[in-house]
């Protein structure tokens, strides 16, 4: 039915790794900073609030090209990182990896931090009173009651890293194989002659992904949601 | 023995309260608003006050003039709140290990049994809070924190949120505590009988001051 060329399916295997990665690691960074926004005051905590929404309201041609200044071969961090440890992400799929999570950030902090926010902090309380430590606290109490939103930001991060065009593109550009996703592909087939099929195969891969997506979501939160409430 | 002489302003609420205590129930009588929960709440660490002490057979929890504040996990002392708290991801039995695991205690099967047994919850082990009733609860709640071994144990109205047929149904449980148990406790209520019932010792709380503190009588007086 779906006739997916070979180049077709290294897009579509290059954009579900690219937004794995992205959102794994983005999910422990995004839980520690969530948290902080939930639960804790601190001198410069509306400006880090801002900087981790800015992805969100900034055109993403520009935040590709900030990475791009920051993070290319003669940027300068890209420089050092490059020359130090030999981590390079300029047109790699790193690049891609790290573009889409940088873009996809608000999305997983924002549950995540809502539902540290609903976590009672009475139960942290008695968690202390019973000889738990702060970190003790966060890992038994705080995050597993967390849990169905953590779920929701990682799946909300997920989808918005595979749907992820501008900031990629400017960042590490199309190259098929390396760091060419499935949006960039349906970008470079509409402007082909006769691409309009190979297109829409593209197109139709990118809907059942993002609906297995929700779906998935709904169905683990609703589980993780059930083992709070102790059904 | 539990020695407490602190200050603590509370928006226009000042509290400033002083007692020793040797009981092993001392009651914290009062009206609501007296200042009770932030009292118990300072003993356990929870809130910090501006100004005074706070020991512990002879070991300082709090003294604001030395900069002392004992974390509320290191001071070994139990709570039992008003509305249990129990962990909702967690069933009764592991509510009831939680204690033992974040303090490393060794494994007290035994133990364990005697809590169950005394607070009669050993056929509710593997449900969740969920599906408690409030008295289960508040019981379960009650064994929490014995299971983690505190050296004093801190009860906020425990009945207070049970209708009177439940808080016939705890008091028993409680008087077995106190004469079982040998752990030291703080009882808070506002309730004249149940004071009477359970303290050996009281200490009497008005706006916010300690008014008397006294054997039973002085719930007369």
């Amino acid at each position: 039915m779906l006739d997916i060329t070979p180049t077709e399916w290294t897009a579509i295997l290059l954009s579900l790794r690219v937004a794995s990665v992205a959102t794994l690691i983005a999910t422990p960074i995004g839980i520690g900073l969530a948290w902080l926004l939930a639960r804790r005051d601190f001198w410069g905590k509306s400006l880090l609030d801002a900087l981790v929404h800015l992805p969100l309201v900034l055109p993403p041609v520009v935040t590709g090209y900030l990475l791009l200044l920051a993070l290319g071969r003669r940027g300068f961090l890209g420089e050092f990182l490059a020359d130090h440890l030999g981590i390079v992400f300029a047109f790699r799929w790193t690049g891609a990896a790290l573009a889409c999570g940088v873009m996809s950030f608000p999305l997983l902090v924002r549950p995540i931090r809502l539902s540290i926010e609903a976590v009672d902090q009475k139960l942290e309380q008695a968690a202390e009173t019973l000889g738990a430590m702060p970190w003790q606290v966060f890992f038994t109490v705080t995050l597993p009651l967390a849990l169905p939103g953590v779920l929701a930001g990682m799946v909300l991060g997920f989808a918005k890293a595979i749907g992820e065009f501008g900031a990629t593109i400017t960042f590490v550009s199309n190259i098929p194989g390396e760091t060419q996703t499935i949006s960039s592909a349906i970008y470079s087939l509409i402007q082909t002659p006769d691409g309009d099929t190979a297109a829409l195969r593209l197109v139709v891969v990118s809907i059942v992904i993002a609906v297995a997506a929700l779906i998935g979501a709904e169905w683990f939160s609703r589980r993780a949601t059930q083992r709070l409430h102790g059904n | 023995m539990l020695r407490v002489d602190v200050a603590k302003q509370l928006g226009e609420f000042t509290l400033e309260a002083s007692f020793e205590s040797q009981g092993r129930v001392t009651g914290l009588f009062g009206a609501s608003g007296a200042g009770k929960t932030s009292l118990v709440n300072m003993i356990a660490g929870l809130l910090r006050p501006d100004r005074g002490t706070i020991a512990i057979d002879g070991e300082t929890l709090d003294d604001t003039a030395k900069g002392i504040h004992v974390p509320v996990y290191r001071r070994r002392i139990g709570y039992v709140f008003q509305d249990a708290r129990l962990f909702p991801h967690l069933d009764v039995r592991q509510n009831l290990d939680y204690g033992r695991r974040m303090n490393h205690l060794a494994d007290d099967d035994a133990q364990r049994q005697r809590v169950t047994e005394l607070l009669d919850i050993g056929h509710l082990l593997d449900r969740r809070p969920g599906k408690l009733s409030g008295g289960e609860r508040q019981r379960v709640a009650l064994g929490r924190a014995l299971l983690s071994k505190p050296r004093l144990l801190l009860l906020d109205e425990p009945l207070g949120a049970l209708d009177e047929g439940r808080r016939a149904e705890i008091l028993p449980y409680l008087m077995r505590l106190r004469d079982e148990a040998r752990v030291p406790m703080v009882y808070v209520s506002h309730d004249a009988a149940e004071m009477r019932q359970l303290a050996t010792q009281i200490v009497l709380l008005k706006g916010g001051r300690v008014t008397s503190v006294g054997g039973v009588k002085v719930l007369t007086g």
